[in-house]
């Protein structure tokens, strides 16, 4: 004879909650950096309270099963005809910190075109709109992690933080990653930028290794004979320890 | 191995054509998804209490049961046609943006207690080098005593992370937040 025990129906097992690790200091800029002005009044000034990861933190959003269409991730074929400026490849992988793939995960890019205009309501730069150039793209990592975009080299642009300001040429990345505790949103500069000493965007990354994350390297192997140059732009988003479906392989003795 | 993370940067003034013109979400959940329905207008303003109205709100909620629809929580509920459980607006002229959902059910915390109904919040925007992570909490739920994360807040600012009821609207519930200044809402550290 035996008994079955059936577990009360209303109460699951609360999922095991593995935390994202914390940014190293020095890796990611301060909220308040006097460089960039608009941040005087809009960082906040209080000390951020420590949230410990709780199921709300480790979840997020998923749009691994999202549609891309062909020209998502082609910035220049979103026209009838072919934008102006240097057309290049921009690919990678995103990887966490423990150089795991992120995949089947949503990058989301936009841009200025070749002049340094983007087209947006309130850019004024004295710089010509591109009718065939939108600059916003998007795309799905693979299984491995891996990623690519066809677009043109965005130019530099002024701005009025202060007196003869100019950003170095980038591209704007949006990135969920697996969890509401992973998200980062960037922008990627080009090698060899002489305007990187004077941005206060990029200077207000504290630690130099980590501002020379952002900028993506010229690649001869993804470079396209006769048609485009190529620069390569690997992602690191937070690791964790180890993960729920992951455990490890050999148990201690 | 432990490879640098990549740094953030601020999203700009032009965020919308790359985040919002074509993919902005106000309706987090559909009609017909389970819950009390809620209209949730978030505001946003500087430290000079002035409406900031480049500002880019994310938000990330579990359902009415308090299930994540997200593979480590309801992997079965993820492509659930009724329930998003993210939304993402831009800020209008007045510093403000809506979202139509249910009011979150209860979650669990790893200590085996229950949160109270809450939705995780990114602030992005111009003049912020990374997100703002907040949380919106409830008015008047009375599982907001003992939430273990509203616990860690400094009881004089408990007050930032609550959304108030608009009673002007059906279902209306208000959430401000103030990015610095005398009425600093509470941003985590996440």
């Amino acid at each position: 004879m035996s008994t079955t025990t059936i577990p009360p129906s209303n109460k699951k097992t609360p999922p095991k909650v593995v935390p994202y690790r914390r940014p190293e200091p020095g890796t990611q800029p301060e909220s308040n950096y006097a460089g960039y002005r608009a941040t005087a009044r809009r960082a906040p000034s209080k000390p951020l309270v420590y949230l410990p990861h709780t199921l709300s933190e480790v979840t997020g959003p998923v749009f691994g099963h999202e549609k891309i269409a062909e020209t998502d991730n082609d910035l220049t074929r979103q026209h009838s005809g072919d934008p102006l400026g240097e057309r290049i490849i921009v690919s990678g992988r995103v990887l966490d910190g423990d150089g795991r793939p992120v995949s089947h995960s949503l990058i989301e890019i936009w841009q200025a075109n070749a002049a340094g205009r983007y087209r947006h309501a309130i850019d004024d730069h004295a710089a010509p709109l591109d009718p065939n150039f939108s600059g916003s793209g998007r795309t799905l990592t693979d299984q491995n992690g891996a990623y690519r975009f066809v677009t043109i080299k965005p130019g530099a642009y002024p701005w009025r933080n202060h007196e003869n300001a100019w950003r170095p040429a980038h591209i704007h990345f949006s990135l969920f990653g697996p969890a509401f505790a992973t998200r980062l949103i960037g922008q990627m500069y080009f090698p060899g930028d002489p305007l990187f000493a004077y941005d206060p965007v990029l200077q207000s990354i504290p630690d130099e290794k980590s501002r020379q994350r952002l900028i993506s390297n010229f690649d001869l192997e993804t470079t396209k004979p006769e048609w485009a140059l190529g620069y390569r732009f690997d992602i690191i988003l937070r690791g964790r320890d180890a993960t729920p479906l992951d455990p490890p392989k050999v148990s201690p003795r | 191995m432990s490879l640098g993370l990549t740094p953030s940067q601020t999203v700009g003034p032009y965020l919308h054509i790359g985040l919002t013109d074509t993919r902005s979400f106000s309706q987090i959940a559909a009609d017909g998804a389970p819950g009390n329905r809620i209209d949730l207008k978030c505001w946003v303003f500087d430290g000079d209490g002035i409406a900031v109205p480049d500002a880019m709100i994310e938000l990330w909620q579990a359902d009415a049961d308090g299930r994540y629809h997200h593979p480590e929580d309801a992997p079965e509920r993820v492509q659930d046609p009724l329930f998003r459980g993210h939304g993402r607006m831009p800020t209008d002229a007045d510093g403000c943006c809506s979202f139509q959902t249910i009011k979150p059910g209860r979650v669990p915390s790893p200590d085996g207690t229950l949160q109270a109904p809450h939705i995780s919040v990114s602030v992005l925007g111009r003049g912020l080098l990374k997100r703002l992570p907040t949380r919106i909490y409830f008015a008047g739920d009375p599982a907001n005593a003992t939430d273990p994360i509203l616990l860690l807040v400094p009881e004089d600012r408990r007050a930032t992370l609550v959304a108030q009821p608009d009673t002007h609207r059906q279902g209306g519930w208000q959430f401000d937040i103030h990015l610095c200044g005398p009425r600093e809402t509470v941003f985590f550290d996440v």
